[in-house]
Order: structure tokens, then C-alpha cells, then sequence
């Protein structure tokens, strides 16, 4: 042995922060070199609890299920019964999501509409109005009424099935869309009535209504336009979900859409999506019981998205007391969104498949969050309509699997009493036994 | 003339009635008497007919109009020919919040002064009123002419994009981004014609012009407010 070894002391392994991370770190720096917060898509990528937080009981000796494959389940629902001529009837839960064309190609929105038409349910307009491509391929079209009011026309409005009037979303309650000027091609300016190439940040807010009493009046000219036929949703974001819900009722809403933080975004605040808002599993049970202290629940239907991946999450948000779900994120998957076979252009552009989130740079590989007519023509709207509509149809498949396991022979059967939870946080959001006992946090009873 | 009598019917059936006509019907001249404050009142209208409601109404009279001319023999509420596509709306009295708001286009005409947020998010609509306008009026707006002949209030054009401001009196404050622009030939005929054909005496000279220093259109962490 050397002096020197000897002398030397010991020394701890370098530690990593747990606070200031190499990630955290990296947004320091790119916030200091560039004086500009963090843009992106997509929902919170943070770790909430969620319906992974949540299993089915199944049946038992008290409960019998239902044959697999032979025992009918049914899946049909009803949206729009409490005001509207013409609900819309769809046959399975899940809706296709209000996602813009301008954030999407119109490839992009041809394969949602075609997917949507092929397992017989709807899609959904999104910031920038109507596109005749996606009023054709989408047997129901829903068309969102937003603070923007891009393109909206009283033509296109008589058109739709129903009208979705967006009051917030889930990525960021209280904030508006933004769509950068990568993405206002000719087309979604004209759409737009913009200047081509501007950075375009939509309202937060409604230009002309300010509370529930104002929106009340609102969806009486919606209903007044339109004859009366055609349901009006509300969309909320996950924030105050017992008053929110509670209001929408109020103000004459047939259908409340929920949003909670997982759901995707076009573009916005990384700040924003991450800490702003509610997780979805925190949202259903507070907006049911507006629903049921009002008299309404089943009446107005709930529709809940965020973070909806398989059947099973379809299954659990129904069986906290959704009516349906909406997809968004998963169905731009479903047809090649973030795909690992464009791995080597997401390296190119800093990133990998999976966490690819700067849609709202217009570049993306796979054709989908582009206005460039290169990228976009990557996409078959064909093959992209066939994949929703396999995706969907399995989503149906694995809920109606579950449902059947419970014994149920509609998929609204579902129930509470069907659920435990996992974690006691899950326990208390969904107000379901954490697993193993007949208790959560905040229930009050005689359980010791 | 066709009477319809508020009154005595129910919305519905007027607002039915009225969207039932085309571009064909003899039916042409409307009157609706005893609005007495209702709401939505000739929405959603899309025939070149002409209909003049006797009294003051509510929110969104005119609303999403298309061809049709209406006037009002009173005051309006909030968001009177809110996304007007076409056609005229003239208001005797005065007009609420969001006079105009979102419009794509057509003219809408108040005699008298509108509210706070006059011409929100318009989107090609022209705008005259013959009074004042109040704060953040323009706010947002991004195609067409708002035209006022008498002041304006706070932050006037606020966030404003593409459409022109026309202004005879004082405006009290700008919003962000919005600045005074010079007054050229083309603006004084598209400013001449608004005020000839909605009826006002003023001159186009007495105005002055307001558009967007588009400083906004591109995020510029200097220009953040």
C-alpha cells in the first residue's frame, strides 16, 4: 500500500437530489437560456392516483357472474335525454374527445371520425370550428362551442349532433388553447380568421357570458337556434367538481363532460398541466353526488375523461357512476402517436418515443400534431380509422368482460360495491373499502 | 305585416316561426310586440326579412343572425347579434356588455352607447355606435371595424388582432398592444360608407384610427405583460 492510499479518507458515493433532479435541473436551465416557460402537449405525466389505484371484486358465493362470450352485456347509452328531441344514441360508452383541426392534420381528424363511425360512437370538434372531411366520416359529430369561437357558425351548429360547450379542460382549468405559429398553415388561418403564422393563445373565458346565471341563457339561444333538438353537453375541468357539476345542471345542461388533469392537451404550460387541477379518480364521485343531491343522476349523464387507457378504466369510472367515457390521448395512440417504429426521428428531435410531447412544434414523425403536408400524408386515414376502431372495440370487449364478472348484464350496472381500492388515497377519493376492509378515509359509520 | 305578439306566445314559437322563412317568403315585414326584456329574441334568423321589435329586450337578441335586418325600438341586454354572420341589427337605444361579440359579419348599428367589451372577439362584423363604448371594448377582436363617435373606456383594443378601431372622442386608455395608427385613404372610405349607410351624421375626418402593434403575435418574454 502507497502512503497516499493510506492517507486517503472515505468517501461517500455522489448523491443525486431528490428535489432538484437531473430533470428539474434541465428545466432550470433551458427556463435560463431561453426566458420562456415550458410549452407542451399531452397531460400530466406526474404520478396521481388513478384507477390502477382501484380493483373489481368480482363475483362470489353472494354475487354470480355472467357467461363470457354468451351471456348478453349490454353496452348502449344515451346521451342527451333531459331537454333534447334527438339525444344521441351510441353503442358503446367511449366517445372520441374534442381535439382541433389545427392541433391535428386532417388526416389526423379523418381517422378519429372514421374510427368513431366504425364501433358506433362519436367524435368531437375542437378549437378552430367544423372541417367538412370530419363532418362527413363521423356518422355523430359533436361540435364544440369554446371561448375562441373560431369558426363557429350557426350552419355548422345545425349540422352536429350535439354541442359541447367547453367551459374548461383538464390540462388547464382556467386556461385557453394555444396554438403556435408552426401550425397556422393557410387553411387554419382562414379557419381562424388569423394572420398566418402568429403565435394564436385562445380566450380563457367566454366572450359573452360570465356566470351560470349568463350561461343559462346562453344554451336557452343554443336551443333556440337549433330548435331544441340537439343535446348540449357541458365540459368542466376537474377543479370544484361538486359545484361545477351542480352549476351545469343548473344552467340547463343535458350531458356534463369531466376532464380530469390527465387528460391531453394541444399545447400549453408545462407549469400549468402539472400543477393545476384535479385527477380524474378524485372528480367522478364528487360531480355523482351533485348529481344525485340534485335528482339528476342518470337523468344528466356524466361523461368522464383523463387518463382512460383500457376497458378496465372504462369500467371503473361507470362503476363510480359515469354514464361514458371520453378518450383523447389513447386514441392519437391507437393511430400512431408516439409509435417506437419513428424512433430514430424522435432522437432527432431530443426525444424518444413514448415521451415525444412537443406537438406543438408541428413536427411530428408520425403524422399526426402537424399542419406539414409531408409528415401529415405518413397517415392513412383508412388504416388510422380501422386501428381506433379495433382499440375501441377491445376496450368495449375487456369493460364488458369485467361487468360480466360482476354479475351484470348492462355495463351501468356497475357499482361501487363492485370496487376496493388499493391505497388509501384512492380509497378516499373514490370513496370505495380500501382492500381487505370495509372502511376508507372520511367514511363515517360504525366501523371500528 | 306580420304581428307576432311576445305577450301572448311563447319564444319558442316565434323564434320557430321566424327561422321557418327563406330567401323566397312575401312575408317580409315583422313585428314583435311585448318582448318586455326576453331573451333570445330572433336568433338564429337566415332570410332577408325585416322584423322590428317594440320595446327593450334581453341577452343575445339577434343572435348568429344570417341576412336578416332586425331593429329594436328600445335598449338591448348582454351580447346582442353575438356571431352575426350577416345581415343588420339596429339598436334605437342602448346596448349591454358584449355588443357584437365574436361576429363574422353583417352591421350592427346602436344609437345609443354600448357597454364594456363592445365588439369582443369580433371576427369581420362592422360596428357603429353612435355614443360611447365602455372598457375593454375590441378586447381580442380580430377582423372587421368597430366605429365610435363618442369615447371610448379603458384598455380599448386590448390583445387586439386584425380589425380597425375607429374613434371620434376621448379614448381613456389603450389595452395591450394596441396603439393609434395613421389615418390613410382607404381607411376614411371603409370609415365614410360605415357611417353613411348606419345613418350617422359624423365626419369621417373627426376620427382617429387605432389597430394592433402586433408585438403579441409572437411570444417575446420582453413583450410579456
Amino acid at each position: 500500500m502507497t502512503d497516499n492510499k493510506k492517507n486517503e479518507s472515505p468517501r461517500t458515493e455522489p448523491v443525486q437530489s431528490a428535489t432538484f433532479t437531473n430533470s428539474v435541473n434541465s428545466e432550470i436551465r433551458r427556463a435560463a437560456a431561453t426566458g420562456i416557460y415550458d410549452i407542451r402537449g399531452g397531460g400530466a405525466k406526474r404520478r396521481v392516483p388513478h384507477f390502477d389505484d382501484l380493483l373489481f371484486l368480482g363475483a362470489s358465493i353472494s354475487r354470480y357472474p355472467l357467461e363470457g362470450y354468451r351471456e348478453k352485456c349490454e353496452t348502449k347509452v344515451v346521451l342527451g335525454t333531459r331537454f333534447a328531441k334527438n339525444p344521441l344514441e351510441l353503442d358503446i360508452p367511449i366517445t372520441i374527445a374534442g381535439m382541433s383541426f389545427g392541433a391535428l392534420s386532417g388526416n389526423a381528424k379523418e381517422s378519429l371520425g372514421r374510427g368513431a363511425t366504425l364501433a358506433g360512437t362519436s367524435t368531437t370538434t375542437g378549437d378552430g370550428g367544423m372541417t367538412e372531411e370530419e363532418r362527413e366520416h363521423s356518422s355523430k359529430l359533436v361540435y364544440q362551442y369554446l371561448p375562441s369561437r373560431y369558426g363557429m357558425n350557426p350552419v355548422d351548429l345545425r349540422k352536429a349532433d350535439a354541442i359541447e360547450i367547453v367551459v374548461g379542460q383538464g390540462a388547464k382549468p382556467g386556461g385557453g388553447g394555444m396554438l403556435l405559429g408552426q401550425k397556422i398553415s393557410d387553411r387554419v388561418a382562414q379557419m381562424r380568421n388569423l394572420p398566418k403564422g402568429i403565435d394564436q393563445r385562445s380566450s380563457c373565458r367566454h366572450p359573452d357570458w360570465t356566470g351560470p346565471d349568463d350561461l343559462e341563457i346562453k344554451i336557452l339561444e343554443l336551443r333556440e337556434i337549433t330548435s331544441w333538438k340537439i343535446p348540449i353537453y357541458l365540459k368542466i375541468a376537474g377543479a370544484r367538481p361538486y359545484f361545477d357539476t351542480a352549476l351545469a345542471v343548473k344552467a340547463g345542461a343535458d350531458v356534463v363532460v369531466l376532464d380530469g388533469m390527465q387528460g391531453g392537451t394541444a399545447a400549453t404550460q408545462d407549469v400549468f398541466i402539472e400543477h393545476v387541477g384535479l385527477p380524474t379518480l378524485a372528480c367522478i364521485r364528487e360531480a355523482v353526488r351533485a348529481l344525485q343531491d340534485l335528482g339528476v343522476h342518470r337523468e344528466v349523464q356524466l361523461v368522464v375523461s383523463g387518463g382512460i387507457r383500457n376497458g378496465a378504466d372504462v369500467a371503473k369510472a361507470i362503476a363510480l357512476g359515469a354514464d361514458a367515457v371520453s378518450i383523447g390521448t389513447a386514441a392519437l395512440i391507437a393511430i400512431g402517436d408516439n409509435d417506437p417504429k419513428w424512433e430514430d426521428e424522435y432522437q432527432k428531435l431530443g426525444t424518444t418515443a413514448g415521451a415525444y410531447d412537443d406537438w406543438h412544434e408541428g413536427r411530428d414523425p408520425a403524422g399526426i400534431t402537424t399542419q406539414d403536408p409531408n409528415l401529415m400524408s405518413r397517415l392513412d386515414p383508412i388504416e388510422g380509422g380501422r386501428r381506433l376502431s379495433n382499440y375501441l372495440k377491445v376496450l368495449t370487449l375487456e369493460a364488458q368482460t369485467i361487468a360480466r364478472a360482476c354479475g351484470k348484464n348492462h355495463i351501468h350496472n356497475l357499482e361501487p360495491e363492485d370496487l376496493c381500492a388499493i391505497t388509501m388515497e384512492a380509497a378516499a377519493m373514490a370513496r370505495v373499502p380500501l382492500a381487505g376492509t370495509e372502511w376508507w378515509p372520511g367514511k363515517t359509520g360504525d366501523f371500528l | 305585416m306580420q304581428v307576432f305578439d311576445l305577450g301572448s306566445n311563447p319564444l319558442r314559437e316565434l323564434n320557430a316561426t321566424l327561422q321557418a322563412q327563406n330567401s323566397n317568403t312575401n312575408q317580409i315585414n315583422w313585428e314583435v310586440q311585448n318582448p318586455r326584456g326576453r331573451h333570445a329574441i330572433a336568433v338564429g334568423l337566415d332570410a332577408p326579412i325585416e322584423v322590428r321589435v317594440k320595446g327593450s329586450t334581453g341577452y343575445y337578441l339577434g343572435g348568429m343572425n344570417q341576412k336578416a335586418q332586425i331593429t329594436v325600438d328600445g335598449s338591448v341586454g348582454p351580447g346582442v347579434a353575438e356571431n352575426m354572420m350577416s345581415g343588420t341589427v339596429i339598436v334605437e337605444g342602448d346596448a349591454s356588455q358584449y355588443a357584437g361579440a365574436t361576429g363574422h359579419g353583417g352591421l350592427l348599428v346602436i344609437k345609443g352607447n354600448a357597454s364594456s367589451r363592445c365588439g369582443i372577439s369580433m371576427k369581420g362584423i362592422d360596428i357603429v355606435v353612435f355614443g360611447d363604448v365602455g372598457h375593454m371594448s375590441a378586447f381580442m377582436a380580430q377582423s372587421g371595424n368597430l366605429v365610435v363617435c363618442g369615447d371610448a373606456g379603458d384598455a380599448l383594443g386590448d390583445s387586439l388582432y386584425e380589425a380597425s378601431l375607429f374613434v371620434r372622442g376621448s379614448v381613456k386608455s389603450l389595452g395591450a398592444d394596441c396603439m393609434e395608427k395613421e389615418m390613410r385613404e382607404e381607411h376614411l372610405d371603409i370609415l365614410s360608407n360605415l357611417l353613411k349607410v348606419s345613418g350617422s351624421k359624423a365626419k369621417a375626418e373627426e376620427f382617429r384610427r387605432y389597430g394592433s402593434a402586433r408585438k403579441l403575435y409572437n411570444f417575446n418574454i420582453d413583450n410579456a405583460y
